[in-house]
């Protein structure tokens, strides 16, 4: 069925329907909200319970010490200043409340707050994700229709075992492959190369060094991508309404094309939304493969420093990220999808 | 008459108790000849070249990291100990007869490295997908079979891990845990559960609509009874898909984690510190990294191509 059609026609008026699903709309937004909040108070939960003493880490104090001998009287004011004396309940009110207020805490190595060092980080693995989600949606849409359209064909096998080896390849492994040979093979070759590490350079424009991280983060979910793509339009090209525009005397490019794209697209980009938002979470190896400064590199150098506010911060925020993309492709979904806002499954 | 959802029918009994007698001689008269749908199941995976590719090399990973011990210390050299007297003339050699796949940069065999990563890579996948799915068929069954209160906690509870991205979750858990072959076992059985809970309830919740479940409650079956016997085997098969390709996954989270330091600590090997080390020596010994990179590519890759086959066999119908 494609979407919007039912809708209307089921209704007739075009006012009422608009009015209707208007407040139905208003009703699903704040039903997912609702939702949201438990879901919230959860992973806050576990993050506070991780960060404190005594779960997994031990002792609180010896987190931010290390190995370093201290005299118990800075050990009792570490106590004090970090406010572990105090109950658990009243401990997990003062982190829910810093949190609303976007305090993060002080990093133990920096003496910046964690919030400031994110928001520094930030704007570099944004950078990223969106040159990665690019080159997923080329590669991803292009060869997922050259793949439905010419089913067990060559290329049909070619894009589906391609799709399961990317799956199956390390991501860093990839990394490192891309920079032994475009890095420093083509270097020994006397070809044009590209920079292995970091973000900008003299040498290089900056948008070249975003090239090998971008393919490298981008792999696993071009994919999916194609995968998803591929058996989307398969199933929209099985539909009556695909038949009928055949019938209708419609070639076979323009049927695809004007029919089967529109209704086999809406998962692709509810896939690409989600997808935007996991990158955030997936940076940690790519970034560190290539040293690029971003949130992900952030966290593994913060890891080796034991400098937990910033990795308990890093990964609040990129936890938060994820649901509110979540919320936001749900809600442009059910502006897509009429059956999802009164309810009804989709399959 | 209640409406069957059809997902209950497609699920591929796997036990050839009564009921999965029953649900055969129905669908008897779709398929034609009379055969038992684990047969047939086994007849579709054999046809699926991949699938058989992919079991074939799983069973040779399988062979070679069990027999490690038996051969691997005598011919190509022993994976650990560095001998400090040749040490100096026998580190980062390239390829050769004796060293199938060199040496790294303390002069110890990679070949020998890379069967025992093996080890590793197979105890990770299994151990903790096992962990996984043991948490995930309880959680699974108890939302699936008492609903109400069990389901909304528990289903609520796996929303909140789905909100965590995965790989970074692993890492936060590892960093806290601290790092070792133990405490990931611990992270991945964490993390996989609530796919595994999802998968399970649903597949429950459209087992439990079939008729035969009706007939054995009112034969007077207790609950403990209709469970075991009538749904579980029944509602696994699109367990066996999703644990199969589970254990790629496992293998690819450890291999991330020793890159990263914090997985299996040196001087044992594992694939992913193996390739830790390699980055030091790129350009100098490209083979370091060659080598492990395609043991978990392959490995996982097998996994993967299986999993495909068998759910194309058994008929899972999976979201992508």
């Amino acid at each position: 069925m494609p979407w919007g059609t039912l809708h209307r026609v089921s209704h007739g008026n075009i006012l009422l329907d608009c009015d209707y699903s208007g407040r139905l709309m208003i009703k699903y937004i704040a039903r997912r909200i609702l939702q949201m909040i438990p879901v919230f108070i959860g992973v806050t939960i576990i993050l506070f319970v991780l960060r404190s003493p005594g779960v997994v880490g031990g002792d609180p104090i010896r987190m931010i010490t290390g190995e370093r001998a201290i005299s118990e009287t800075l050990y009792n004011q570490l106590v004090e200043r970090y406010g572990l004396d105090e109950p658990f309940y009243v401990q997990y009110a003062t982190y829910l409340n810093d949190l609303v207020h976007g305090d993060l805490g002080q990093s133990y190595n920096k003496s910046r707050p964690v919030a400031e060092i994110l928001w520094d980080k930030f704007p570099n693995t944004l950078r990223l994700a969106l040159a990665a989600i690019l080159i997923e949606m080329v590669f991803g849409i292009i060869a997922g229709i050259i793949s439905a359209v010419k089913r067990y064909s060559f290329w049909d096998v070619l894009v589906t075992f391609s799709t399961s080896v990317l799956v199956s390849l390390p991501v860093f492994w990839l990394g490192m492959l891309l920079q032994i040979l475009f890095g420093l093979k083509f270097k020994e070759w006397g070809l044009p190369y590209l920079p292995i590490s970091g973000m900008s350079s003299e040498r290089f424009p900056d948008i070249v060094h975003l090239i090998m991280p971008a393919i490298t983060l981008a792999s696993v979910s071009t994919a999916y991508a194609a995968r998803i793509m591929r058996s989307q339009l398969l199933e929209v090209m099985g539909q009556d309404y695909m038949r009928t525009a055949a019938a209708k005397g419609l070639s076979h490019g323009m049927v695809i094309w004007n029919h089967g794209m529109k209704n086999a697209m809406i998962p692709v980009v509810t896939y690409f939304g989600l997808d935007f938002a996991a990158m955030m979470g997936g940076t940690v190896l790519t970034e560190t493969v290539f040293n690029w400064p971003g949130i992900g590199y952030e966290i593994f150098l913060a890891i080796g420093q034991r400098d937990w506010p910033i990795v308990m911060g890093a990964t609040i925020i990129i936890v938060f990220i994820v649901m509110a993309m979540n919320l936001i492709v749900d809600i442009s979904y059910a502006f897509l999808d009429p059956r999802i806002r009164y309810g009804r499954q989709v399959a | 008459m209640r409406k069957k959802q059809p997902t209950g029918e497609q699920v591929a009994p796997v036990s050839g108790d009564a009921t999965g007698a029953a649900a055969v001689a129905s669908t008897e008269v779709l398929t034609g000849p009379a055969r038992s749908l684990r047969a047939d199941a086994i007849r579709r995976l054999k046809k699926n070249k991949l699938a058989v590719a992919g079991l074939v090399w799983i069973i040779i990973v399988i062979l070679v990291a069990i027999t490690a011990d038996l051969w691997a210390p005598y011919w190509l050299g022993d994976p650990v100990a560095i001998d400090s007297t040749t040490a100096a003339e026998r580190m980062l050699l390239s390829p050769s007869v004796d060293h199938p796949f060199g040496t790294d940069k303390l002069g110890r065999d990679v070949a020998s490295r890379v069967v025992y990563g093996a080890r590793v890579s197979l105890l990770v996948g299994v151990v903790a997908v096992a962990i996984a799915v043991a948490i995930g068929l309880l959680m699974g069954a108890l939302a699936a079979y008492y609903g109400g209160i069990w389901d909304a906690i528990i289903m609520r509870t796996a929303d909140v891990f789905f909100a965590f991205p995965y790989i970074l979750f692993a890492i936060v858990l590892i960093a806290l845990l601290g790092p070792g072959l133990q405490n990931v076992f611990i992270a991945i059985g964490v993390l996989g559960w609530p796919s595994i809970a999802r998968v399970f309830r649903s597949s429950i919740l459209s087992v439990k609509e079939n008729e035969y479940v009706d007939a054995a409650r009112a034969m007077g079956s207790s609950t403990r009874r209709i469970l075991l016997r009538h749904i579980m085997p029944n509602a696994v098969a699109p367990i066996i898909v999703y644990a199969t390709m589970s254990i790629g996954g496992a293998i690819l989270t450890e291999a991330a984690l020793s890159f990263l330091g914090m997985g299996v600590q040196p001087p044992d090997p594992s694939w992913g510190n193996m390739l830790d080390d390699a980055r030091s020596f790129m350009l100098t010994a490209p083979w370091l990294m060659i080598y492990p990179g395609i043991a978990i590519l392959t490995t996982v890759l097998a996994f993967v191509l299986l999993g495909d086959g068998l759910r194309d066999a058994l008929d899972v119908k999976m979201k992508e």
